[in-house]
């Protein structure tokens, strides 16, 4: 049995295009446009390969939200992982990381330069460096929403357990409720539906959306990545705003549980407390991030090797912020494609394999 | 970062904690540690080498059957083939 190919077939699409279109209409005659926003990356990509865009009748926009944990991060966070890099330190990261500016250079840059950077695909690897490298210190440049929170303190519990003592996490978790609350308290971005993230709904579970429903009207469906997944949840939420009937409607019931993954929640609950952070766009935001308890200090980086984060200084030409909004396309700044290329980013959104830039460029006529 | 493809639990080792996943025969080892009760058989969604959640397949088969009903009665009322308008291919100077 093959679980992906059934999710993308082509009649099936061309139906949902249909109901689509029966919703523009109803839309029309109550003389109203609607706001749909993502919030995962993977959704973003997927909704630019497969065009979905071109499925969506006029009075329905979709756009973009911050939904990958590399476009948010603050540039303040690559500048101390460059400082770790020119003190000896082993940094350890996700591939996407590596090419996204800090205030002065990249990681890329301080690698050419003698750095020892190592690219990961799972924390695990980064824990396999720790121990075959007893000699070094390890930080683990630890970037990530509650999806990626979860395996990477996972793989901190197993390093606790196992006694590796040259191994720490200089952490960017990021929490997506609270960054969907800053959206929602914008008086100048208007979101009528959400198309809830798979994932990340997979761990904190499809019952988190329910504020944004129930207290703003909001509609929000949890979606899977396959390409009749996304139309079928865009079909779901405009039914949603047609009807005036806003809730959270779970779609992705395969995967994403209304309590979520509690075995996960319990290990980030041990691990992590709740505090504020810098996001690229949205500024800062209280409890938007999660940070290692204080009885866990000694596998803090920042307190391991006597640093702090400083917030860092931004490309004043760069308009990520505003495209992790949704208040412009990547196209409509001014570098996009110009300056700022897959080759070269100048921002993290072209840089990031789940960035908007990124897939707008890749897969869209502009 | 994110593998959205169900694979399948072939191998648990001894202390539960590592398993080895199938999909159409290629293996990874990934960590269990994030899921209740992990079995070999069971499909699974994997983030960042480890199993995040597993695959109810149950659900997964209703969904299915709900498409390809729809996919066949709407193939029937246009009484001809449907052309597919993507993926397009990437642009040639991208990533």
């Amino acid at each position: 049995m093959n679980y992906m190919d059934g999710f993308r077939r082509l009649e099936a699409a061309v139906h949902f295009r249909a109901r689509l279109a029966g919703h523009g209409r109803a839309l029309a005659g109550q003389g109203r446009k609607v706001h749909l926003m993502e919030v995962c990356g993977s959704h973003t990509m997927a909704i630019a390969r497969y065009g979905i865009r071109g499925f969506l009748p006029e009075q329905v926009a979709l756009v973009s939200g911050p939904g990958c944990p590399v476009c948010v991060t603050d540039p303040g966070l690559i500048d101390v992982a460059i400082t770790l890099a020119g003190q000896g330190v082993i940094v350890a990261t996700f591939g996407d990381m590596v090419r996204v500016p800090g205030s002065h250079a990249t990681l890329a840059k301080a690698r050419a330069a003698g750095g020892r950077i190592e690219i990961c695909y799972s924390p695990l690897q980064a824990l396999q460096l720790a121990i075959h490298h007893p000699e070094s210190e390890v930080v683990f440049l630890a970037v990530g929403f509650e999806t990626t929170i979860a395996p990477i303190v996972a793989m901190l519990d197993t390093a606790m357990r196992q006694g590796v003592a040259n191994l720490s996490l200089l952490t960017a978790f990021k929490l997506v409720p609270p960054a969907l609350d800053a959206l929602l308290a914008d008086p100048d971005i208007r979101i009528d539906g959400l198309l809830c993230p798979a994932h990340v709904s997979a761990i904190i579970g499809a019952d988190a959306y329910r504020p944004y429903a129930e207290r703003h009207g909001v509609a929000c469906v949890v979606a899977g990545f396959e390409p009749l997944d996304i139309l079928y949840g865009l079909d779901g939420l405009v039914e949603q705003l047609v009807t005036n009937k806003p809730c959270v409607d779970n779609q992705y019931s395969r995967v994403v549980k209304a309590e979520g993954n509690r075995q996960a929640q319990r290990l980030m609950a041990h691990y992590l407390e709740p505090a504020a952070a810098a996001w690229r766009g949205l500024g800062s935001i209280p409890e938007s991030a999660l940070v290692l308890r204080r009885q866990f200090a000694r596998y803090d980086a920042l307190q391991r090797h006597g640093l702090t984060l400083q917030p860092g200084r931004h490309n004043p030409r760069c308009l990520c912020g505003e495209v992790l909004k949704g208040k412009i396309r990547p196209r409509e700044c001014s570098l996009f494609g110009v300056a700022c290329l897959p080759e070269q980013p100048l921002g993290p959104c072209m840089v990031s394999s789940e960035g908007s830039c990124a897939a707008e460029y890749k897969y869209e006529e502009c | 970062m994110c593998l959205a493809i169900p694979m399948k639990i072939i191998a648990i080792a001894e202390d539960g904690q590592t398993g080895t996943v199938d999909l159409d025969g290629v293996r990874y080892a990934v960590g269990l540690m994030l899921l209740d009760k992990p079995a070999v058989g069971d499909y699974v969604i994997v983030h960042a080498g480890y199993a995040i959640e597993k695959l109810d397949t149950a659900e997964a088969d209703a969904r299915l059957a709900l498409f390809v009903s729809l996919a066949e009665v709407y193939e029937r009322e246009l009484g001809q083939e449907v052309v597919w308008v993507a993926p397009s291919p990437p642009r040639g100077h991208g990533a």
